[in-house]
């Protein structure tokens, strides 16, 4: 890299403009690919202003969506917020596609843009690129063309089938799309394969579709046998835990166009479930790229004194940990835990003290910090990441303590950051950060289709948490609307089989 | 790697998500813009911030119950537990505040802002205004042209004569057009020459150059269509000028709240009607009872006054403050009387003269607003009111109505606008 010119060198407060916005691109490039090794999706660039970055957040960041009310709601509010001084924009959006594309604000200092590139489009884009979530469960080059089909196909619908319809059918879908994920890979997915899917699904239907069949007459007294209940469940692919899919797939009496939007909104809650479970690590991947991109940056004499200084104040505040009895503590910050622990892994890896080789055997001076955080960043999700790599030293550092609630008595202590507790509080908060743990746990069991065609599901409650009941009705009534007929949801104890509760609801009258 | 310049874009990519919602919370926030309109001045709608609660803008999902169930947190920040302390339980649940439900603002109230259209539009709606009147109110009436550089067609009264002889100059002198003097003089020199051999060669020359310069400026027009230049004119839309819009109102204990809010209502929109038609428009309060006073839009709505009702004192005041501020020449004068319609009967024969010798002949229109309980009021018609009648049978542009509920209020307006429209038809002919 050539030595920095007079002009180029970014100072404190300084005003962007975009040859140095390009100069900065190149320099980090240079340090991200070269000294840490990284691999990226090409990157896209994109400033936008203040109004533009709302428009992003109430499209839940994706620059193409489908209509709905829902994305002006958050529109609305997150204006009123941002307008009234009550919350201040992200500096940065950043979007797993390929190209990746990063959104920058104008508002942004030189330095905060520096900094911004590092951390999104060099952090992030690189844990999207290479962990094997974001490998397996996403399309990256697939995702904006689907976005454009899912678009045009939601509006077409709404020409068609009515606004009303269309949204009907999208709320109940969004209620339901925590329920719309499948856990364990089937098949590759193809974003691109989408659309012809569908148009090929729409063909075969035309192709063989002959009105003869509605003539043929019903032989009489020909009642079809009751299969039996292990044997219907078995045809049905049940139990289910993905809602949406089962619905797609199985519902009785929802048309073609009904169920191709359920299954863009279960592609969506699919394509950002990988994100859910790695906010941990994605975060802390991407403050650990900026922190070590900014310091080589400023030793190379690009970032001055000030332009340093600007940047460590921003930094620390994006890693701030108040302790738990702080007024502005509002729960474990993913950047401070994330960006620790990326830190003590690099010091395990390059210089371990005896403690790190008993609990890190594999990695304790391994060497290069580098290597091995570009292996845990691609193998591992926040619950097993934690489970891995969380250090008794780093325990020790937060003053980690876990604290058991029976939801009646007093508040017990279970564990605080000593010898005895340091394996408690690991699994502790790996099960605080597994999305499977904190998500209910909900299967469709049974759904008797030769008889009522009522649809049984079940919800596993562990450690007696129960769901909220009054949501828990509205989505079931959605649910009912979907399904055609009536549906019983009852929540059963996991450790005991015992039936805590029982919802039901059925179709509202047409 | 490409940097990307969106800050361009259009704008208001989620305005459709935008008018969903507003659809899909109309009932909420009508009734949010009903109350804002009843809190704020009648000159201020623009962009209102309404909270609302609405059970239509929830989204509902399986989501964990926080008040059933046994927990673990891990919290950081131990100071000085150790294993097996107690923590006196956290008033509110939620253990250690580490759980906050994320989106758990929806069952709370839902504030944001809206825009001024978006308000207005709300606020017609709410006084059950047809859709063609309503676009009409929000339309500026009637345009003005102004100047908007030149063009290249126009009709022959438009023509701009300095661009055109510009251009026809510089277009002649680019094709080295002989002017008329050049030709005089070569003639003079051919006819100053002395006829000859000597010169033979030379007047040869000279006709030669005479004819080819002649057929040149034959060649070459003075003025070519393609120099001509014409001035255009954009037509902007135009509120008039300056209007005045008069509150008059009966402020005596007779006039209960309900009857103000009417009042209220239809001053507002015959300000948002003014404001869409005038640049300026001054409001201007009188209340009276048995003595009337200019005051604030705060006094006026909300003050009550003890005494008897006399309507001429209040004309009086208004007559003395269009003389004193709003010379008619300058201004429209609009103005608007609410009264239950109550008056001493000593002072009709004076009200009514001085509404028809002084103040309706100074107005572009005089409405009068007689309010009444919502529940309506049996009875004959009040004195006032018959008064009223009487001159606006003769044909005086005043429109009176009776309103018992904020629906009625639009048909006040309709007299106005096919009034307006009758005069427009008129001079358009």
């Amino acid at each position: 890299m050539s030595a920095v010119t007079e002009e180029a060198r970014v100072r404190a407060g300084a005003d962007w403009d975009f040859r140095q916005l390009q100069e900065a691109y190149d320099r980090i490039e240079a340090v991200a690919l070269k000294e840490l090794g990284l691999d990226i999706y090409p990157n896209q660039i994109e400033v936008i202003t203040a109004e533009q970055m709302l428009d992003a957040y109430s499209s839940i960041g994706l620059p193409l969506m489908y209509r709905h009310w829902s994305f002006g709601k958050r529109f609305a509010r997150d204006e009123a917020l941002y307008r009234h001084g009550l919350r201040s924009l992200a500096y940065e959006i950043v979007i797993n596609s390929n190209p990746c594309i990063v959104y920058i604000m104008e508002e942004n200092t030189m330095v905060m843009q520096t900094l911004v590139m590092a951390h999104a489009a060099f952090g992030h884009n690189h844990f999207f690129k290479n962990n094997h979530l974001f490998q397996q469960w996403t399309d990256a080059s697939g995702i904006l063309n689907y976005m454009e089909f899912a678009k045009r196909y939601v509006a077409r619908c709404e020409e068609k089938y009515g606004e009303a319809a269309v949204e009907k059918l999208l709320d109940a879908a969004h209620a339901l799309m925590a329920q719309g994920v499948s856990r364990y890979p089937r098949r590759n997915l193809n974003l691109v394969d989408e659309e012809k899917r569908e148009a090929e699904r729409r063909a075969e239907q035309l192709r063989t579709y002959n009105d003869l069949w509605r003539t043929v007459p019903h032989q009489p007294g020909a009642s079809r046998r009751r299969t039996d209940a292990a044997e219907r469940r078995r045809l049905l692919g049940l139990p289910e835990e993905n809602i949406l899919y089962f619905l797609e797939k199985k519902a009785p009496l929802l048309k073609p166009w009904q169920r191709e939007v359920l299954r863009i909104v279960r592609n969506l809650a699919q394509y950002f479930y990988p994100q859910k479970q790695t906010k941990l690590m994605n975060e802390g991947c991407a403050t650990y790229v900026h922190y070590r991109i900014m310091n080589r940056l400023h030793e190379q004499g690009f970032l001055d004194e000030g332009a340093m200084l600007e940047f460590l104040h921003s930094h620390t505040n994006v890693v701030l940990q108040p302790d738990f009895d702080d007024r502005r503590y509002s729960g474990l910050n993913v950047y401070a835990l994330g960006f620790a622990m990326m830190e003590d892994i690099a010091r395990i890896a390059e210089n371990p003290d005896d403690e790190d080789k008993i609990w890190f055997p594999e990695i304790a001076g391994a060497g290069d910090a580098m290597e091995v955080l570009r292996e845990a960043w691609a193998n591992y999700r926040d619950e097993s990441f934690i489970r891995q790599f969380l250090s008794p030293r780093l325990i020790r550092k937060m003053k980690l303590f876990t604290v058991f609630d029976d939801g009646e008595s007093d508040l017990l202590v279970k564990a605080i950051h000593n010898e005895r507790g340091y394996r408690t509080i690991r699994s502790a908060l790996a099960d605080a950060f597994d999305v499977v743990k904190q998500e209910p746990e909900i299967e469709i069991v049974d759904a008797d289709l030769d008889g009522d065609r009522k649809l049984l599901l079940e919800h596993r409650a562990h450690n007696g948490i129960l769901l909220e009941p009054s949501d828990a009705e509205l989505v079931l009534q959605h649910l009912a609307d979907l399904w055609g007929y009536e549906v019983r949801l009852i929540e059963v104890d996991a450790s005991s089989d015992r039936v805590l509760r029982t919802h039901e609801a059925g179709p509202s009258p047409r | 790697m490409n940097i990307i310049d969106r800050r361009l874009n259009p704008r208001g990519k989620s305005l459709a998500n935008r008018q969903r919602f507003i659809r899909r919370a109309r009932k909420e926030i009508l009734d949010a813009v009903r109350e804002a309109s009843a809190k704020n001045g009648i000159a201020d709608a623009s962009g209102e911030r309404v909270r609302i609660r609405s059970d239509s803008l929830r989204e509902p999902s399986f989501r964990p119950s926080l008040h059933t169930g046994r927990r673990s947190y891990v919290l950081p920040g131990n100071h000085d537990y150790v294993e097996g302390d107690t923590i006196p339980r956290p008033s509110g649940g939620g253990g250690g505040g580490s759980e906050g439900s994320p989106d758990g603002d929806l069952q709370d109230s839902f504030q944001f802002v809206l825009s001024q259209d978006e308000f207005v539009d709300l606020f017609l709606e709410d006084l059950e205004l047809p859709d063609m009147l309503r676009k009409q109110i929000r339309q500026a009436d009637g345009f003005t042209p102004q100047r908007a550089g030149f063009s290249t067609s126009g009709t022959p009264a438009n023509l701009n004569l300095v661009r055109t002889m510009r251009n026809s100059l510089s277009r002649r002198i680019a094709l080295r057009r002989p002017s008329s003097s050049m030709l005089a003089k070569i003639e003079a020199e051919i006819a100053s020459l002395p006829d000859d051999a000597e010169n033979g060669q030379r007047r040869k020359e000279l006709v030669e150059q005479l004819r080819l310069e002649t057929l040149r400026s034959r060649r070459i027009p003075f003025i070519d269509p393609l120099d001509l230049r014409y001035n255009r004119f954009e037509n902007v839309p135009r509120p008039a000028a300056s209007a005045v819009m008069f509150c008059l109102m009966d402020v005596s204990g007779s006039m209960t709240a309900h009857m103000k809010d009417l009042a209220k209502r239809f001053y507002k929109l015959l300000y948002l009607f003014l404001s869409r038609r005038y640049r300026n428009v001054d409001i201007v309060f009188i209340r009276h009872t048995h003595v009337a006073h200019e005051v604030d839009e705060e006094t006026f709505f909300h003050s009550t006054e003890s005494g008897g009702t006399i309507v001429s004192t209040a004309f009086e005041e208004m007559l003395r403050i269009v003389n004193a501020r709003y010379p008619r020449e300058r201004w429209n004068i609009y103005a608007a009387q609410a009264s239950d319609g109550d008056n001493m009967p000593a002072d009709n024969a004076y009200a009514v003269s001085l509404l028809q010798q002084n103040i309706l002949p100074l107005c572009q229109y005089f409405a009068y607003l007689e309010v009444g309980a919502e529940e309506g009021r049996y009875g004959g018609p009040t004195e006032l009111w018959r008064a009223y009648q009487r001159i606006a049978q003769a044909g005086y542009p005043i429109a009176i109505r009776k309103v018992n509920h904020r629906s009625q209020i639009y048909p006040v307006f309709r007299q106005l606008f096919s009034r307006e429209r009758a005069v427009r038809e008129e001079q358009a002919r």
